[in-house]
């Protein structure tokens, strides 16, 4: 069973978010541990860029291991104020620390969100 | 629909495997991680459970003479412990499975087809022989066998290091040859060297009911040599780096074995040689020789990252698609991205500039010559 934080909110389509989510703050997005087994070794990864707008359930990158690629959908809707740059040269941290060195980029939220879940409801979309 | 499972499925689950539903079949994808399986296998040894192949037991008077028909190859003239990688055709000529076929009597052959097409296959051997007339039977006893691959350079050192009889004979062996042997704990096993991934290798086919006896005997004989267990996507980049083919991608019904670049694994018989006979389509494929292939198999590499995937349109430089993806991968071997496709034979030479249209964006690739990595070169 993928390991599902308690402290994180997620998205449908397998994306975390930490932080403090009102309008204005600024949360770091990653994929889930789900998303990364279902992927295998990420070796590219092609984030928005730093000050792209992102909405959330929206397309706004992809990621590729040498099975499948993946769309990466934005959880949250705002403008990009990070990127991982370690992810250029190690994209495998995807799957190494997916939780942490993992992250991908961080937004800053234009609105609250409304449709994240919390681990236990994101538990059950996997199940 | 059921799902089959291999003997080896608790090995897979103990050494935390991510399985998937493959042919209707559970078998592991990866354990560790792809890449880490595949460099493995580049540079050691890989571990595999190919479990879910087909084997399909061709016996009787008359079984190679049903072969020669049933296949495009001339299995008569496979000696005893010898194999051919082969297909079988429709009568149009469209490919319906690519098999190895192994000798292993004067009346006895073992055909080794792929899981999807175990049924067609089987249900096309028994109405070719039974139209020929031939005096042969045919088992499926994929079953009752298990089938595991031993791949890369420590391949000989570790699969001669787990024969109790005939670990001589595993070292003399030469490419596309088998033989019986007997491993340690007494349990017999075929052993073939041959393979799927550009790697010397072997492949053991030992009774399912002692496959998880083989399979812990490797991984105590290979631990040292760095032998792992790899799953099904390790094995898809490593055939696809050695432009090996696979069914469903680059072979399929649509697909004469020319237009595969195959042509070669048609035999119609030596010119003044004595005639092979006829088999199951072979005006189709003479008219398909005399013609030319209207489509051609080749290799694309890129300098991006992003790489072509099955299914993606080839387009020339007015955005026209002249082509098809069969399958696409970043390479580990070579860190760029790499690319089986047809196109128009006009666009096959090396070193054509083409452009794959990769989700939307348009990258610039280049045919390049397969196999896209042969080892040691």
């Amino acid at each position: 069973m993928p390991e599902i934080p308690e402290d994180l909110q997620y998205s449908v389509e397998h994306e975390w978010v930490r932080g403090d989510v009102s309008a204005g703050s600024v949360v770091t997005v990653g994929i889930t541990a789900y998303a990364a087994d279902a992927l295998g070794d990420v070796v590219y990864v092609e984030a928005p860029q730093v000050g792209a707008t992102v909405v959330a359930g929206q397309v706004c990158g992809e990621l590729e291991s040498t099975k499948a690629v993946s769309e990466l959908y934005s959880p949250v809707s705002g403008t990009v104020a990070e990127v991982n740059p370690a992810l250029e040269s190690a994209p495998d941290l995807i799957n190494s620390d997916v939780y942490g060195e993992g992250w991908i980029f961080t937004v800053t939220l234009a609105e609250e969100p409304s449709s994240l879940l919390d681990a236990a409801a994101y538990a059950d979309t996997t199940a | 629909m059921s799902t089959d499972t291999s003997p080896l499925h608790a090995e897979h689950i103990a050494d935390g495997a991510t399985m998937v539903d493959f042919a209707g079949w559970q078998m592991p994808m990866r354990y560790e991680g792809d890449i880490a399986e595949h460099q493995a296998v580049r540079t050691a040894a890989g571990l595999f459970d190919l479990s879910h192949m087909g084997e399909l037991m061709v016996r009787g008077a008359d079984a190679a003479a049903a072969l020669d028909y049933a296949f495009v190859g001339q299995m008569s003239r496979v000696p005893l412990w010898g194999a051919k990688y082969t297909m079988m055709c429709a009568p149009d000529g469209g490919v319906i499975d690519d098999v190895i076929v192994y000798r292993r009597d004067w009346d006895h052959f073992m055909v080794v087809a792929n899981a999807a097409n175990r049924d067609v296959v089987l249900s096309q051997l028994r109405s070719r022989i039974h139209e020929g007339g031939f005096e042969a039977t045919i088992d499926d006893e994929t079953h009752e066998i298990a089938l595991i691959a031993i791949q890369g350079p420590a391949a000989e050192s570790i699969t001669a290091s787990m024969c109790e009889l005939g670990a001589e004979d595993i070292g003399a062996m030469k490419y596309y040859k088998a033989s019986n042997v007997l491993l340690e704990g007494g349990i017999h096993a075929f052993a073939a060297r041959t393979g799927y991934t550009g790697e010397d290798g072997f492949e053991l086919f030992v009774p399912a009911d002692q496959a998880r006896a083989v399979w812990r005997l490797a991984m105590e004989r290979g631990d040292a040599a760095g032998l792992t267990p790899c799953g099904l996507a390790s094995r898809d980049s490593l055939r696809l780096e050695a432009g090996m083919p696979l069914y469903g991608r680059e072979l399929s019904h649509d697909t004469n074995p020319f237009e595969a670049g195959l042509g070669r694994v048609v035999a119609f018989g030596r010119e003044g040689g004595p005639d092979r006979g006829d088999f199951v389509g072979r005006a189709a494929l003479e008219r398909a020789r005399d013609e030319g292939a209207q489509k051609v198999l080749v290799g694309l590499a890129g300098d991006g990252r992003r790489s072509p995937r099955t299914g993606y349109p080839v387009t020339d430089a007015d955005d026209h698609q002249i082509g098809i993806v069969t399958s696409g991968a970043p390479s580990p071997t070579l860190g760029h991205p790499i690319a089986m496709a047809y196109v128009p034979p006009r666009l096959a030479e090396i070193g054509t500039e083409v452009v794959v249209d990769v989700r939307g964006r348009r990258e610039p690739m280049r045919v390049v010559a397969l196999p896209f990595y042969t080892r040691g070169g």
